[in-house]
């Protein structure tokens, strides 16, 4: 079904009560991880299992001349070794970038790339086999940063990438120059911000078993996309897709880091093959950090006109991505990048150089936000010191470039619901802005200051990476004798709670007890495939096609009640947990009644919803235009108010105040845990969180020296919900847990510019640069006084 | 070496034969299945593993079993009593302190810590006594509004 087509008009019955729509439910999977039931894939039952290790390069850039694994092999208790010589496929998540193989095949990219990995008895006897593994090598100049990597005289990492750049995006909508030369005011400024890394609680794991005598291979993974997962096992194995199950069980969040296959699920596939059993594969901390598929370090140079009223005239960013050693998802961050400098505010002409390059670190790839949010930081910072330099209030700027929907933009963006004046004016009122903004000063050694700033984000990529011709999302419902109804989906719920919204909307269109429903997500064997938890597309895509299946049973089930009644559909009044005779209401059947009538002839029922985004939606002609369309866009204002200790350089978030148009909001306190989660997320790039790698190798790789925030650096979010019922979204639901993310970091450093005097425009903002800053500072006042 | 382990778990006393090196989470996972404490990081970083030795919140990542021979050792799975989830259980449920649920049980299991030794703790108190424990996904607002709400305040929504 598409969207525009819809008959049925979605209105929530229940909203703000009940268990439908509109309702603050806990998560229908909460009591399980509350009470330490749940089980993440490192809990589930693996006697007889053998243990899985990976041997990592220790080297950042080498040819890899040979592995030897004979006195590896040699040790009791060793099942199976696999090298690179076991997978001669490439992988990776985008089919026209598939440049990764699980184990290094003639030539080692990065530190802690996987050569080799051992399946045993038992963890020493692994451990000893890794280190019986002797490695040839022959070692190649290693660059780790994207000027060096783009050196007219680099090693190419890739033979068929020249200056190391993977994908070079140079578009421009609308006539810049002619935008340029009417401003009132050009500004053109750098921006540098460090590569951040996912740091989801639940380390990776993976369990596999072979069944040598059907040839079937079973994966429990920690994947937010199992069919990208299986779609690859299918290819690197070069097994049948039908001989092959994987099953997502509870997992521990993800943030993007699980959003691609990655090289340990096809790893452990290969080991329990080799092995012809299961294999179990539990992998350190560390191990994540080098997996990485993070927010990669990023330099933009970006330029803005404005008229004098605040309007903007023209921009111009230059974004330069160190993308890590393959290509994983990188072509679309850097064209995100671009894409996504409009769709927030009107912007007349947009020109963008993007330079994604391949380095000798750790592969990145998506992060919550996906390569909209350092170009963010980068616009509103640069927005707002323009906004002070033309005299106009923070607030008041972003008001005089707000959009009109319906709406396309210049890059054939369509904008169909918008909600970000609203947003403004509660954040206004909210923050005390018009009182307070500008007026704290400093006082004795602490400096106080408020900051604002806007964002948005996709509810999905309204066109798929795969074209299959199939709905873009599909959800089937079952019922059988019992009467009870089960959800079927592939949504994969990593904690964001999918599985509660799918339930919720379920429930709202038929109407029944909640307790009626059961949701089975993710078995392969089972569930509808799905194209994964990733851009934020669940709510709005397989929330759509969850209204679609339950319309669907619906309408089965009232047919069934008007042949049991006796009366035409059209007399049939539904209850949800009954139906009656409209005009008699004495009449009445209960569910049960209907659901065995419904089976006469047929047996159990499977219904199916589906939802796909129309063509018209999916973005401009351009090459690459299809990166950042969407059918719904979230919108999000937030104010942030610090202390700064200007001795120490040390900044307490005293308050955040986030105002979030998420269309309607499915459930309440759901949207409300994300935005928090994501502007806390946000404070943590923006404050202290950095991956740094010397030589290649990885020094901060555990969650204390890579600076990942507690709950003692963590401030009170508040949370407003504006909903402006997106016309295509389920019951008008946009998403809500990525966009206001990247208003944080410039928020947070128009903040700290009030209560130091000092505009970062580099992330992270650290005691250290502060303290910098401030000896600066003070040099040069003592340097006036000396002159005076 | 192996040497015989005797302690209680979640109020059941136990008679198990353990390597001197086996650490608590291992012990507690591996031998009694008792998977909902989570090993997050490479050691005592995260809190995911927190346990309650004689009610004291411990790491049981970073716990020798046998150091805690003789002592009552309590883990997520111990909190509810006849199928009622505890009160922080429910107010985490309720009230949203668990995203992914990863962080949970350790959480849970220090906020209870808490709870014993100060009933009415106000959010700076409930702040420092889960300092040692890591969240990603909540920002952890809501930890701390479910955390209230088991101690009977409903935070302002």
């Amino acid at each position: 079904m598409n969207a525009p087509d819809r008959k049925l008009k979605l209105t929530p019955a229940a909203k703000k009560s009940g268990r439908g729509v509109g309702a603050r439910l806990p998560f229908v999977d909460g009591v399980e991880k509350v009470t330490g039931t749940a089980r993440y894939t490192a809990d589930l039952t693996a006697n007889g299992a053998l243990v899985g290790k990976i041997l990592r390069s220790p080297y950042a850039h080498a040819e890899l001349l040979e592995v030897d694994i004979s006195e590896a092999l040699k040790l009791p208790g060793v099942r199976a070794i696999v090298t690179g010589a076991d997978c001669d496929v490439p992988y990776g998540v985008i089919p026209i970038a598939q440049n990764e193989f699980p184990l290094a095949r003639g030539r080692i990219r990065y530190v802690g790339e996987p050569i080799a990995a051992v399946a045993a008895v038992d963890e020493v006897t692994a451990n000893l086999a890794l280190s019986r593994i002797r490695l040839r090598v022959r070692e190649l100049p290693a660059y780790f940063n994207a000027v060096d990597a783009r050196a007219a005289d680099a090693v190419l990492l890739h033979e068929n990438k020249p200056g190391n750049i993977e994908r070079a995006v140079h578009n421009e909508f609308g006539d810049t120059a002619a935008g340029f030369a009417v401003a009132d005011l050009v500004r053109e400024e750098n921006y540098d911000c460090a590569e951040v890394h996912h740091a989801m609680m639940e380390p990776n794991a993976a369990l596999a078993t072979y069944e040598p005598e059907r040839g079937h291979l079973t994966l429990w993974s920690v994947t937010q996309v199992p069919y990208y997962v299986h779609l690859t096992l299918a290819q690197c194995l070069k097994m049948e897709a039908a001989h092959i199950r994987v099953i997502k069980p509870f997992v521990g969040g993800g943030f993007g880091h699980r959003v691609e296959p990655l090289n340990f699920e096809v790893i452990v596939a290969l080991l329990a093959r080799a092995a012809r059993g299961t294999v179990r594969l539990l992998m350190t901390r560390e191990e994540a950090f080098l997996t990485h598929r993070g927010r990669p370090e990023t330099q933009i140079r970006i330029k803005l006109g404005l008229k004098r009223d605040g309007r903007m005239t023209a921009c111009q960013a230059e974004v330069v991505q160190r993308g890590g050693a393959y290509g994983g998802y990188g072509l679309v961050t850097i064209l995100y990048s671009g894409a996504l400098l409009n769709g927030l505010y009107e912007l007349p002409a947009v020109k963008y150089d993007g330079y994604r390059v391949y380095s000798n670190t750790p592969p990145c790839g998506a992060m919550r936000g996906h390569g909209t949010v350092n170009i963010r930081f980068a616009f509103e910072s640069l927005l707002d010191t323009m906004a002070a330099e033309l005299g106009l209030d923070s607030i008041e700027i972003r008001r005089r470039n707000l959009l009109r929907a319906p709406t396309e933009t210049i890059n054939g963006l369509k904008v169909m619901s918008y909600g970000l004046g609203d947003c403004l004016d509660w954040v206004e009122r909210a923050s005390g802005w018009k009182e307070r903004k500008g007026k704290f000063g400093q006082t004795g050694s602490t400096g106080k200051g408020l900051g604002m700033a806007c964002s948005h984000f996709v509810s999905g990529s309204a066109k798929p990476v795969h074209f299959t011709g199939q709905p873009h999302a599909t959800i089937a419902l079952r019922l059988d004798f019992d009467g009870g109804v089960t959800i079927l989906t592939g949504a994969a719920d990593i904690g964001q709670g999918s599985s509660t919204i799918i339930t919720q909307i379920v429930t709202e269109v038929l109407g029944v007890d909640y307790r009626r429903l059961r949701l089975i997500a993710n078995d392969s064997a089972l569930t509808p495939k799905d194209n994964g938890s990733y851009s934020s597309r669940v709510t709005f895509m397989v929330g759509n096609a969850a209204a679609d299946a339950a319309q669907n049973l619906k309408k089965l089930l009232v047919a069934a009640a008007a042949r049991r009644l006796k009366v035409t559909e059209a007399e049939v009044e539904w209850h949800g947990e009954g139906a009656a005779v409209a005009a008699d209401p004495d009449r009445h059947i209960p569910f049960e009644d209907i659901a065995e009538e419904a089976l006469v002839g047929v047996g159990m029922l499977t219904v199916n919803g589906t939802f796909t985004c129309p063509v018209e939606f999916q973005g401009g002609k351009q090459r690459g235009g299809a990166v950042g369309s969407t059918m719904g866009f979230s919108y999000a204002a937030q104010a942030v108010e610090v202390s700064v200790d200007l001795d120490l350089g040390k900044i307490t978030i005293d308050k955040v105040w986030c105002a979030i148009d998420c269309g309607f909001a499915i459930n309440p306190m759901s949207v409300e845990g994300q935005v928090q989660g994501a502007i806390w997320m946000g404070m943590g790039q923006a404050m202290s969180e950095e991956t740094v790698y010397e030589n290649g190798r990885h020094k901060a790789a555990n969650f204390m020296d890579y600076g990942v925030p507690t709950i003692i650096d963590s401030p009170e979010i508040e949370v407003h919900i504006v909903e402006s019922m997106d016309p295509n979204g389920p019951f008008g639901a946009k998403e809500a847990s990525e966009g206001p993310l990247s208003g944080f970091m410039s928020a947070l450093a128009a903040a700290v510019e009030e209560a130091t005097g000092h505009r970062f425009r580099m992330l992270p903002i650290t005691p250290e640069k502060i303290f910098a800053v401030r000896q600066e500072q003070i040099a040069a006042a003592v340097a006036n006084e000396v002159s005076k | 070496m192996k040497t015989i382990l005797r302690l209680s778990v979640n109020g059941k006393p136990r008679e198990d034969a353990v390597a001197d090196n086996t650490l608590l989470i291992d012990y507690l996972r591996d031998a009694l299945g008792l998977t909902g404490t989570k090993q997050g990081c490479d050691g005592g970083e995260c809190g995911a593993c927190t346990v309650l030795v004689d009610g004291q919140p411990r790491l049981a990542c970073s716990t020798l079993a046998r150091s805690v021979a003789g002592c009552a050792i309590e883990t997520i799975e111990g909190l509810s009593h006849e199928g009622n989830l505890s009160r922080l259980q429910r107010a985490f449920h309720e009230h949203l302190g668990s995203q992914c649920g990863f962080c949970t049980p350790g959480m849970v299991m220090a906020a209870e810590a808490l709870l014993r030794s100060n009933p009415q703790p106000d959010r700076e108190q409930i702040r420092a006594a889960l300092a040692g424990n890591l969240c990603r996904c909540t920002g952890y607002v809501k930890i701390v509004d479910s955390v209230e709400a088991a101690c009977g305040r409903e935070h302002a929504l």
